[in-house]
């Protein structure tokens, strides 16, 4: 089964890979149920699903990280059973994943010689790479480091390196998720050039604009089961959400409330170090968010946004006071605790291990931003009963869906941990809300929820500051949008007049000479 | 066939609970083919460690006197742990404690020192333990040196401070050049609960220390703190809670509790200070903190057990000529069974059918 070449019998019209009624079931979950898919050569075929849909699954099969339960894989016509990656990859199958596995250390050939058979010399793999790279519009430089490198150089890296097996199928997980609006589009050329070649390419995704323009074919899952399959050109986005999500969802509705008050965030210069060799230095960050106005920070993330977090949040603390201001408290060397004591709540990106204790249970998770005021905390001790209704308060107002009433916080799934997380802190009414990543890796109806969370607590005279690398959600909740790069932050410019391509050149540190945009990039 | 080690959903709390029984059960098996392989038999042996000492009652009252100290150092211990702070070190703590205790008991040796003695030595030994103990402590927030490393060695440092001390300046004139120091007197001595007997008032004070344990992890903010930080240390970061302040705090007090039990030892039971008093209760604490599932009460329960094992080696070097050395083994496998059934709390054993092979690595 290791020999792709051998007879290839099978009609000229059979798909490259098939998959016939897999089933995959973790414990007694089902994360694949019966699903059918051809995937055949000179097309881009798209898997669309929400988050726990079982898209991941279903590609790792493909890719023989996982075992199926039950069902069949066919090759060209040819039944194959795959041991593991090594032996998809013999076959043709190359993939990218969404979490780059590269070794910030070493150099771009370095990294793609590891994946390699070690008989290939470094000279040859680097003329190779250099080569390949150019074909394909994807420029790469052999020898430099990859903790130098932009995420979308990186990512370049993951598809080169795929691509110096020759695959015949290339699966492609979230490729746009970390890219700017132009270098996604850069990867689009690459990969309907990959396509006329006559290879086969599985795109999964749920940016559905991006799905109809690209795709071919669409494949949607729903709950570890085939919706349809269907030609994603003759779909509008709606019609493929509603299959995605098998409702409608609501559109968010934004606020009719006070409109923008006085200052409530302010940052005057703010410069951090990096803390760790390989972060990002925040160079004099200055911006303010009044009270019921929603100001985004865009930009490709590793751009600064992480340690932006940590000096609002007081996480980590800034040079001095007058950095950052809370609601007219120069709070710049203040605690995380006293900050929240002033009124702030924050919303980290990380759901599990930074937001949320993973093995504590939601009752000790709610303790962990309330204990700084309210409640559930009289004289040192804690007040289990106030804890618990604090989780109910929160169940009902953001329908976190859980097995019981107080279970760890691991045993939820993403969008309803970070309904949970969201309600935790909204249901505390700050009078400033920072929140990084707000509906990251959750299903579009959660995500409608927080969004909608989001507007509702501006409305009512909060200061609103939301770093997000998706576009889309920024220009539907935000009324202006800075952009981060390199550590800097750009002017703040009204939602309706930030275009995607004005954005994107920020986010790609283009100059405003390229096109004519006067706004200057930082300070 | 073959098995996977596959991670639960949950924590699961029925292993949490079983778990220590089961390497209870899997360490006497071991043993029991230990004594074989020594010539004994594997069932009169295991009843002379675990059934004998039950037997009479100052065999019990002696499981009360060994884990006293046991029970006293584990809970200090398992504040560290559960902060995943790894002091290694209560022996150490335990001997100074004991060592700056009996320093007020020698210097007022002999005088008609009243009440206040005893009180004095308490504080001072507590004091000199925390004192001890925030030196790995410090040395890890301020030069980041691995505190495991750092608490081991003080050990070796108090042993050799104690070892001169009963050799030179505090030994007993009247005491036969024995490296000793005089017995304590009435003033500076724990009293017994039961006249005549052999448990004393420092068993009380350990179950004191259990039941406030108990309340501070379960009902305390600083309780949710110390799980926090060892739970989810960027998580507990976010809540505001400091992670260098935890390391000295649990330190702190786990050192006062060692050094609290050391000055209790040789102020009660021992009666006076002299070398090699302690039969390693600063590492058996160890054992005693994780069998008890780092819950006071769990503590409690282990600490009464890895006593028995001492008596019961005690017993079986006398009546079975075997060396008292296998209790240390025993305490040693039966560590490792623990820790070896605690990843049964996070994990789950599954069996895959063979012809498939595992996956093969990411990419």
């Amino acid at each position: 089964m290791r020999d792709p070449s051998s007879r290839p019998h099978a009609p000229v019209s059979a798909p490259l890979l098939r998959a016939l009624g897999i089933t995959k079931y973790y414990g007694t979950f089902c994360a694949n149920d019966a699903i059918d898919l051809d995937l055949r050569a000179a097309e881009i075929h798209a898997l669309l699903g929400e988050n726990g849909a079982g898209k991941s699954t279903l590609v790792k099969i493909f890719y023989g990280l996982m075992q199926p339960t039950s069902g069949e894989l066919q090759w060209l016509g040819k039944k194959i059973v795959l041991s593991g990656p090594s032996q998809a990859r013999a076959l043709g199958i190359g993939m990218v994943f969404q979490h780059f596995s590269l070794f910030d250390n070493l150099t771009v050939a370095e990294n793609v010689a590891l994946g390699l058979p070690p008989s290939e010399s470094l000279a040859t793999i680097s003329a190779r790479l250099s080569q390949l790279s150019q074909d394909y519009g994807l420029p790469l430089d052999p020898k430099r480091q990859v903790w130098r490198l932009s995420v979308g150089e990186r990512q370049r890296i993951e598809i080169v390196r795929a691509l110096m097996q020759n695959p015949k199928l290339l699966i492609l997980d979230e490729p746009t998720a970390v890219l700017t609006p132009q270098e996604a589009e850069q990867l689009f050329v690459t990969l309907k050039r990959l396509k006329d070649e006559g290879r086969a390419i599985l795109y999964i995704s749920h940016k559905l604009e991006e799905v109809k323009r690209l795709c071919d074919t669409a494949t949607i899952l729903r709950a570890g089961k085939k919706v349809a399959t269907s030609d994603p050109r003759q779909e509008t986005a709606a019609s493929l959400a509603r299959m995605m999500v098998g409702a409608d969802i609501g559109e968010v509705k934004v606020a009719s409330g006070p409109r923008p008050s006085v200052p409530r965030l302010v940052v005057r210069d703010l410069n951090l170090e990096p803390d760790d060799p390989h972060g990002v230095r925040l160079s004099n960050i200055s911006f303010q968010v009044s009270g019921g106005q929603i100001l985004g920070i865009a930009g490709v993330a590793g751009n600064g946004q992480d340690e932006l977090f940590a000096g609002l949040s007081g996480e980590r603390l800034a040079p001095n006071a007058g950095a950052v201001v809370i609601d007219g408290t120069a709070a710049g060397l203040l605690s995380v605790t006293q900050r929240r004591r002033l009124g702030a709540a924050f919303i980290p990106e990380e759901r599990l291990g930074h937001g949320t204790a993973p093995q504590m249970r939601l009752s000790d998770n709610a303790l962990l931003t309330g204990h700084a005021s309210g409640p559930m905390v009289h004289t040192g001790f804690i007040d289990r009963k106030a804890m618990l209704s604090a989780v109910d308060g929160i169940t009902a107002a953001f329908d976190v869906r859980k097995s019981k009433r107080d279970p760890e916080a691991v045993s939820l799934s993403g969008g309803n941990l970070q309904k949970f997380m969201v309600g935790r802190e909204v249901l505390r009414e700050p009078v400033v809300l920072v929140a990084s990543q707000p509906t990251w890796g959750v299903d579009a109806g959660a995500a409608a929820t927080i969004r909608q969370a989001l507007i509702d607590l501006a409305g009512h005279g909060a200061a609103v500051l939301v770093i997000s690398q998706d576009l889309d959600e920024l220009a539907e909740i935000a009324d202006r949008i800075a952009v981060m790069f390199r550590g800097r932050l750009s002017d703040a410019i009204d939602a309706a007049g930030a275009t995607r391509e004005r954005l994107g050149l920020l986010m790609g540190g283009g100059e405003a000479a390229h096109q004519g945009v006067t706004h200057a990039v930082g300070a | 066939m073959r098995w996977v080690l596959e991670r639960r959903l949950e924590r699961s709390a029925g292993i949490a609970l079983a778990s220590p029984l089961i390497a209870i059960a899997l360490t006497l098996v071991t043993m029991a083919v230990l004594f074989t392989l020594l010539g004994k038999n594997p069932l009169t042996a295991l009843a002379v460690y675990f059934v004998d000492p039950l037997m009479d009652s100052y065999s019990l009252q002696e499981i009360g006197v060994k884990s006293t100290p046991l029970v006293m150092i584990a809970v200090g211990l398992s504040l560290c742990y559960i902060a995943n702070v790894w002091n290694i070190g209560a022996e150490g703590q335990f001997l100074i404690g004991a060592v700056a205790g009996s320093w007020i008991a020698v210097r007022t040796h002999g005088s008609d020192a009243g009440l206040w003695v005893l009180p004095a030595m308490l504080a001072t030994g507590a004091a000199a333990g925390a004192a001890y103990a925030l030196i790995p402590a410090i040395c890890k927030v301020r030069f980041g040196a691995s505190e495991i490393l750092s608490s081991l060695m003080l050990v070796y440092v108090a042993d050799l401070l104690l070892d001169y001390l009963v050799r030179g300046p505090w030994r007993d004139p009247n005491g036969l050049n024995f490296p000793t120091t005089a017995d304590f007197d009435a003033a500076a001595t724990v009293p017994t609960l039961i006249e005549g007997g052999r448990l004393h008032m420092g068993a009380l004070i350990a179950l004191l220390v259990v039941a406030i344990a108990t309340i501070l992890l379960r009902n305390t903010l600083k309780g949710f703190e110390i799980r926090l930080v060892g739970a989810a240390p960027k998580a507990a970061r976010f809540a505001g809670f400091n992670a260098d302040q935890m390391v000295l705090f649990t330190f702190a007090v786990s050192g006062a509790l060692a050094g609290l039990a050391g000055i209790i030892e040789v102020a009660g039971p021992i009666g006076h200070l002299q070398p090699g008093f302690s039969p390693g209760y600063g590492f058996t604490a160890i054992i005693v903190a994780f069998l008890g599932r780092l819950h006071p009460v769990g503590i409690l329960i282990a600490g009464l057990f890895l006593a028995l094992t001492f008596i019961g080696g005690e017993e079986a070097q006398i009546s079975l000529k075997v060396p008292l050395d296998l209790t240390k083994v025993f305490q040693g496998i039966l560590l490792f069974y623990v820790l070896a059934c605690d990843s049964l709390i996070l994990y789950r054993i599954r069996f895959v059918s063979s012809h498939r092979g595992p996956a093969d690595g990411v990419a």
